[in-house]
């Protein structure tokens, strides 16, 4: 069976790409996920904000307290050079793609234009065979246009691309007044790649406290939905890429996104909660699957069911929608 | 000679710490002010990989108390080290043992010692020759610097001579006065280095070395025999040392320009007047003397440099012939002695010198003795130019003093204040600082900016408070063409910068402004608004001295650049601007340089919000036009003390509150150094910007507020409605919700004045607002317009009456936080971790308790003048409290108890011999008394009240003998209070023995896991992957488990609290602790400003409860009681881990940073940390769910044992 597919330039040996996660912080995983048969893998992020708050917290902490009290000047050595940039993160890169010979993409998280060209570009410097900037922002200012949100994506995304070689996917949120036509205009931008979606994780409320938390759930199957709707109406309408991600946790999902049109289904709830040998798992049935159904190829297969090439275009849709609110009924009492 | 000449403006420390680290290989250390600093250079540089002078990294070791340093080193010698310590004061004296030995077997070392006073009636961590005198007899060579330059000279000097002469060397330098102050100097090539420390020398001491290959035997015991021809075997090593120095110091002339001897002379050559002395003070007499005869007359000072070996012909031949008159002084007290130390070696030399015919002097002058500058007091040329009229008079005052007003003994010469020998090209500025908002930092950088940018040279002293929170900092700056002598503090400033509006209230700033000199005020009022808003003092000061007076809103221009609360750069700004000591621009762009070099490291927003703030100054800085205004200002200063004060707080106290403790006299002193408790609440500090304000219809009366509360600022009180008459309008209460008060009201009340604005009560506040949830039953909210009112509803709080403590539940927290505490408003951090746990032992045990304290923190925030926060309650009663020492806490806490026991147990005997006179009834009641609650003890302190009053009227001796012992038949709870470095280290031996031997203690360690009053040094409670300081790149070994130690004894109750974490559980531990029959030991995790968070937003309990909550910290109660009835005595209170250690780690910046600084270490530490958390709680929790009977040999609670109180 062919389960090649393309994705940022990039020739991969299966549709199986692992997301960014935390399995991602410790090399052994990396090499485990690549043995089970990632056909690239995503690092964790390295979030923008989180290295500035980092910088200003220590800045703060070494300064509390300091010269205020003649025994106590200060309250730590303080070494000539801290690593407050994303070193780290970058040796990390280095010893991952040392470790295995999949792709590995790097992820910057950030919602602001500014500090991502330098990371960027020492990313690529780094030996990243691709970026994926993940563009985590929430408006929430009431004064703030629709129109000046969508330029801050394409401002962000130019700017990166200006500066770096690798290909660079940008990863995004469903939340535009009209996503087909932001898709459009990233794609016309120079982005080489969607991933569809972010997951947003929503707060929560806790009622023993009440406390606003944010909690971590990981996706379930239903979370595919949106991504396979956009997935399938963006297929074969726009140059880059298109990753499907959230919810994919069996070789079932993968398969609905590949008819879809997605050229790579990105795991991750799934290996977090049956483990790094899941992927062999599901590519095992993605393969029976395939053959049982006499397909040759993931090529084959890909976008075979998109909105261009399905017999009912409007069950993508508001038509679906509206069948599917007439078509509910209450349960039998 | 050299020829490229380096600069640097750095401070006595880490001049000393440049050539120490240079020229040694070993090294063991531990923390001691003002020495610390020195070892947390070293320890620094190695950790950064920085190599001494033959290219190797020194290995450093810290030890757990200076005596185990000075062990460590003198086997370091032993075995053919170049190896060194640092330390001062108590510290020293801790060495004085091995000093012995190590000058006995003549190993070359140089101990470089910031001179501190040594603890007598009080502790002082500044400057005197108190611990270098000490150590007279010890058979050190003792070489004093004056100055920053000549520490970094002489601790070169010093180490040549050691090598040569194989005697070791003190290096001492005047603590703080040296080794703080900042100044420009010329730091010593490594060449130079290089030329005098001979590597042969080197070698011949490793070939003394012990080793196998060639053993030697020493440290043998020997006879009457012997013993004493041995001793005087190294004679000619003393006679030929003095010599070897001089040499060396001509060596260093030749290679630096700079000359010394052993004796400097200074003055006119034909001086019939001269003074003596050693350390910083000749700076201050140098420059008086260059002053006065100046003016034409002859006077002239000796600078003592080799103090040991003292080289009587060479003090002799440094003396101007013609001299008539001598004064020596000495910067020390030796009670009872027939003069000091240094006069007495002058008195001989010169008598020896002239007997033997060998003094060039032409008659036998007249020498004198005086004392001056003890704990670092003020030693001025007016000082000195008292010393010399003195000597000018026929019959001259003899043993006197100089710089206090001795109205006792009349001892002391008078001086005027007034006469000043400043040159006026010295730029000298004044800044008025808040510990928090980094002026210090900022002045530090302005000195290095004028010190290593232009030609000036440069000094800054720095003069900190001895309160923690809201302190108040002022920096002392000098610039100018020639090096600068003044070693003392600026009394004429051209400048004065106050950087905190509230100050101005308080302290007469301007009494120091020359006339035409600029005054700089942080004010939120505008230039045409301030005027009439200054206090009147501040006014007629202005006005008079035609001051030059300008404005800026600094701390708006702070918040604007995203600085916060640090105005540091912004005032920098302004000094520059307004001072010329630099061309404008050129300021700003020396400034912006050096923030980019301060904070490049920390990351571009940090250097940006900085330049940000540059920028924004100088577009806000306004002149007030002085001349144009009258005096209409806002009334007097603000008295430092309330005015309901009694007489000595208020006169004596009163005056140190307000800065002025210079002026008073010594008779305004206890002669032992007893002070009144119940002091704190009469210093009303005013530190909040915001207050909580107590929302009564949220709030569900738990108390956890009151509890956590670390200055007692905040208290509830129950009692019946009739109170509730002529009530302020503003008063609040509401019905009580405990049901066993029901029917009676309810208030929570706030201390404005005295509460710091932690917001701590905020943050652990469990009840929500039912409509906005982000408003809790306690809510901050701005100080300034609620003072007032809050001021009037404390006073009628106050007087309500305090609850029956007989019918509180004090199980309960929130009945128990009823009671009144006996610790209120110290000067510990805003938010401090410690203090509710001093606070609830007070609360419980308050009015009962003897305290044994630690030196560390706690000593300072319960014990530091002017007022202390120990308090008493209605009948008068409350702790008593004594610090000791650092290291001797255990033992002179086991003393009290001993003292107090024998004390009791004659009373008894009394009592039984006497008590058909007293009354058997009576008698009876008093000897058998249950005092094991309130209740017991009321009613016996009534027993005994009655006893007393019976015994005035028998006759007989044993009645007489028991009046003074009466009140021991009350039960006294003696508590043993400290940090970790105390009970983890430098007293552990100590604590050990008392807690082993049985008797009825209990030990409340309040552990912040570091030395958290020296800096935050690593102490055996420090946790792995920690950085510390002296654990620079994180602390690779696990904490010590105390508790776990504690156990094993199986008759001492330990537990392990988090106040933040679980509140009812610290309350029943004390309770338990204090009623169980034998040792009890509390360990008390306690947050810390030096655990890198953010202690001022209140996260202190939430961090307790996220260290709790990841196994870092176990709770736990060990209750040998509980063996005896058959259960196992271990109860661990603390449930499994919901988190990982990690995620807690992440949360302190001690932790944290290691991320940063070695972020592979720091995963391999982390990673350790959690295998350590994990095997902790599975070990405890085997222990805890062990099956126990009665006869399974655990160990039950025994009576004191005879065999550890008795010697060997």
């Amino acid at each position: 069976m062919d389960l090649t597919t393309n994705y940022l330039g990039l020739k991969l040996r299966t549709p199986l790409v692992v997301s960014a996660s935390p399995l991602s912080e410790e090399i052994d995983n990396i090499k485990r996920m690549a043995d089970a048969g990632a056909s690239a893998l995503v690092l964790y992020s390295i979030f923008e904000e989180q290295l500035r708050q980092d910088r200003l917290e220590l800045n703060r902490n070494l300064e509390n307290g300091t010269n205020s009290f003649a025994e106590a000047l200060t309250y730590f050595p303080e070494p000539k050079e801290f690593r407050l940039g994303p070193e780290e993160y970058l040796k990390h890169i280095a010893a991952a793609k040392k470790a295995t010979k999949i792709p590995i993409i790097a992820s910057l998280n950030g919602s602001s234009n500014g500090g991502w060209t330098s990371y960027a570009k020492q990313i690529q410097q780094a030996g990243a065979d691709a970026l994926e900037l993940n563009i985590y922002y929430i408006p929430t200012d009431l004064h703030l246009t629709g129109t000046e949100v969508e330029l801050t994506y394409l401002e962000i995304l130019k700017e990166v691309k200006a500066t770096v070689k690798i290909p660079v996917a940008v990863k995004l949120s469903p939340f535009f007044s009209n996503f087909a036509n932001m898709a459009k205009r990233l794609d016309d931008a120079g982005a080489d790649g969607l991933v569809l979606f972010n997951r947003f994780y929503q707060p929560d409320i806790e009622l023993e406290t009440l406390e606003v938390k944010p909690n971590l759930l990981l996706s379930t199957p239903m979370a595919m939905r949106l991504p396979l709707r956009w997935v399938a109406i963006l297929h074969g309408k726009l140059r880059a890429n298109l990753a499907a991600t959230s919810g994919i946790h069996r070789a079932v999902d993968v398969i609905k996104m590949l008819l879809a049109g997605a050229d790579v289904t990105m795991l991750c709830s799934t290996i977090i909660r049956h483990g790094i040998p899941q992927i062999a798992m599901i590519e095992r049935d993605l393969v029976d699957w395939l053959e049982e159904h006499e397909y040759e190829s993931v090529a084959q297969i890909k976008g075979s069911l998109s909105q261009k090439n399905c017999a009912e275009p409007a069950a993508f849709e508001r038509a679906q929608y509206m069948k599917a609110l007439t078509g509910y009924a209450l349960p039998p009492t | 000679m050299n020829k490229t000449r380096v600069f640097k403006t750095i401070d006595g420390c880490e001049a000393a710490a440049y050539v120490a680290y240079r020229l040694n290989e070993a090294m063991a250390i531990y923390p001691i002010t003002p020495s610390s600093p020195i070892a947390e250079w070293c320890d620094q540089w190695a950790s950064e990989g920085k190599k001494n002078l033959w290219g190797t990294i020194p290995a450093i070791v810290e030890m757990q108390s200076e005596g185990g340093a000075v062990g460590a080193v003198h086997g370091m010698l032993q075995t053919g080290s170049m190896s060194t310590t640092f330390t001062a004061s108590q510290g020293l004296l801790l060495m004085i043992p091995n000093m012995f030995k190590i000058a006995g077997e003549l190993l070359p070392t140089v101990f470089h010692v910031t001179a501190r006073t040594v603890a007598s009636h009080a502790l002082s961590i500044f400057g005197d020759h108190g611990d270098i005198m000490a150590c007279r007899s010890t058979g050190w060579a003792m070489l004093g610097a004056a100055s920053v330059q000549e520490t970094m000279d002489f601790a070169l000097i010093a180490q040549a001579a050691t090598l040569r002469s194989r005697i070791p060397f003190i290096h001492y330098f005047d603590g703080f006065r040296t080794s703080h102050e900042v100044s420009k100097i010329e730091m010593l090539d490594e060449a130079v280095l290089r030329a005098l420390i001979d590597d042969k020398l080197i070698a011949e001491h490793r070939s003394r070395a012990m080793t196998p290959d060639k053993p030697v035997l020493r440290g043998t015991a020997q006879n009457p025999d012997v013993y004493f021809q041995g001793r005087e075997a190294a004679n000619g090593f003393y006679s030929a040392c003095p010599g070897i120095v001089q040499k060396v110091m001509d060596e260093f002339a030749e290679q630096t320009g700079r000359k010394y001897k052993l004796f400097d002379y200074v003055g006119a050559p034909d001086a019939a007047r001269v003074i003596v002395l050693m350390g910083s003070g000749c700076e201050a007499a140098d420059e008086a003397v260059e002053y006065l005869n100046h003016k034409g007359e002859k006077v002239g000072v000796i600078k003592v440099r080799l103090y040991r070996p003292f080289d009587g012909k060479r003090f002799i031949e440094s003396l101007p012939a013609f001299v008539r008159k001598i004064a020596v002084l000495d910067r020390t007290k030796e009670p009872g002695a027939t003069g000091e130390p240094l006069y007495q070696d002058c008195v001989t030399a010169l008598m020896e010198e002239t007997a033997a015919g060998r003094s060039h002097l032409k008659t036998l002058p007249q020498i004198l003795t005086g004392r001056y500058g003890l704990s670092s007091k003020e030693f001025t040329p007016a000082m000195v130019k008292a010393v010399f009229d003195n000597l000018s008079v026929a019959t001259p005052k003899n043993h006197f003093v100089v710089g206090i007003n001795d109205d006792v003994s009349h001892t002391s010469l008078d001086f005027d204040p007034g006469f000043s020998t400043e040159s006026d090209k010295v730029v000298r500025a004044l800044f008025y600082g808040l510990g928090a908002d980094g002026t210090v930092g900022a002045n530090k950088n302005s000195i290095k900016i004028i010190g290593e940018e232009t030609s000036n040279y440069a000094q800054g002293y720095f003069v900190y408070d001895s309160k923690k929170s809201g302190s108040m900092t002022v920096s002392h700056l000098r610039f100018g063409p020639q090096p600068i002598r003044s070693t003392y503090l600026i009394s004429r400033a051209n400048f004065i910068a106050c950087h905190l509006p509230g100050f101005l209230d308080r302290y007469e700033m301007l009494r120091s402004l020359v006339p035409g000199g600029t005054f700089l005020l942080n004010t939120p009022f505008g230039k045409d608004e301030i005027w009439t808003t200054l206090p009147t003092p501040v006014q007629q000061s202005l006005l008079a001295k035609k001051a030059k007076f300008f404005v800026i809103d600094a701390t708006k221009v702070a918040r604007d650049s995203g600085m916060g609360g640090r105005i540091n750069t912004i005032m920098q700004v302004c000094f520059f601007a307004l001072s010329g000591v630099l061309p404008k621009d050129e300021a700003i762009d020396a400034i912006k340089n050096s923030i980019k070099k301060t904070y490049g490291k920390k990351g571009d927003e940090v250097v940006q919000m900085n330049l940000k703030a540059v920028d924004n100054t100088l577009a806000h800085l306004h002149e007030v036009a002085v001349s144009e205004n009258k005096l209409n200002g806002a009334g007097p200063l603000l008295p430092p003390i309330t005015p309901n004060a009694p007489a000595f707080v208020r006169n004596v106290l009163g005056k140190i509150a307000a800065g002025d403790g210079d002026d008073l006299p010594v008779s305004a002193f206890p002669n032992d150094g007893s002070f009144p408790t119940a002091t704190a609440q009469y210093e009303k500090r005013n530190l909040a910007l915001d207050i909580p304000v107590w929302d009564e219809k949220t709030c569900i009366q738990c108390l956890k507020c009151v509890a956590i509360c670390p200055h007692a600022t905040i208290r509830a009180k129950v009692y019946d409605a009739a109170e509730l008459k002529n009530v302020p309008a503003t008063f609040k209460s509401c019905d009580a919700r405990v049901p066993e008060f029901k029917g009676m009201k309810f208030s929570l009340q706030v201390a404005a004045e005295d509460c710091t604005g932690c917001r701590i009560c905020v943050e652990v506040c469990p009840a929500k607002n039912k409509t906005e949830a982000k408003l809790k039953a306690i809510n901050m909210r701005p100080q300034a317009p609620l003072r007032a009112a809050e001021v009037a509803n404390w006073d009628f709080f106050l007087k309500l009456p305090e609850f029956d403590r007989r019918k509180i539940k004090n199980s309960s927290l929130r009945q128990q936080q009823l009671l009144q505490p006996l610790f209120e408003f110290s000067g510990a951090c805003a938010g401090c971790g410690e203090t509710p746990y001093i606070k609830m032992l007070t609360q419980l045990f308050g009015d009962r308790a003897v305290i044994a304290n630690a030196t560390g923190c706690s000593s300072i925030y319960g014990g530091n003048l002017p007022t202390t926060p120990y308090a008493t309650n209605g009948c008068g009663r409350g702790p008593t409290w004594c610090n000791s020492l650092f290291e001797d806490n255990a033992e002179f806490g086991l003393g009290f108890r001993v003292s107090i026991d024998k004390q009791k147990q004659f009373a008894e005997e009394l009592l039984t011999k006497i008590a058909p006179q007293v009354g058997d009834d009576l008698a009876t009641q008093i000897l058998v008394a249950d005092q094991s609650d309130e209740s017991g003890i009321y009613d016996q302190r009534e027993r005994v009240a009655a006893l007393k009053q019976k015994l005035q009227t028998l006759d007989s001796p044993e009645a007489k003998l028991l009046v003074p012992l009466a009140d021991q038949l009350v039960k006294k709870s003696v508590w043993i209070l400290g940090g970790d470095g105390w009970a983890y280290d430098i007293g552990y031996g100590g604590l050990d023995h008392v807690l082993a031997s049985g008797h009825k203690v209990n030990v409340l360690v309040m552990d912040t896991e570091v030395y958290s009053n020296t800096g935050g040094q690593m102490s055996k409670a420090t946790p792995r992957g920690a950085i510390a300081k002296f654990a620079a790149g994180g602390k690779p070994s696990g904490k010590k488990d105390l508790g776990l130690i504690a156990m094993s004894y199986g008759n001492i109750y330990v537990a392990s609290v988090a106040m933040g974490a679980k509140d009812e559980h610290t309350l029943k531990a004390f309770i338990e602790a204090e009623s169980f029959p034998g040792p009890s030991l509390i360990i008390a995790y306690s947050h810390c400003i030096a655990h890198g968070i953010a202690l001022d937003q209140g996260v202190g309990a939430r961090q307790q409860k996220l260290m709790v909550e990841s196994g870092q910290w176990l709770l736990y109660r060990y209750d040998p009681r509980r063996a005896e009835r058959g259960e196992n005595p271990l109860q661990l209170d603390s449930s499994a881990a919901k988190s990982k250690v990690k995620d807690f780690m992440l949360t302190e910046n001690r932790f944290k940073m290691l991320t940063k600084s070695k972020p592979d270490d720091a995963k391999k530490f982390f990673a350790q940390a959690q295998v350590d958390a994990d095997r902790r709680w599975k070990f405890y929790q085997s222990m805890a769910a062990r099956e126990t009977k009665l006869d399974d040999g655990q160990p039950i609670a025994s009576k004191p044992s005879a065999t550890v109180d008795q010697q060997p």
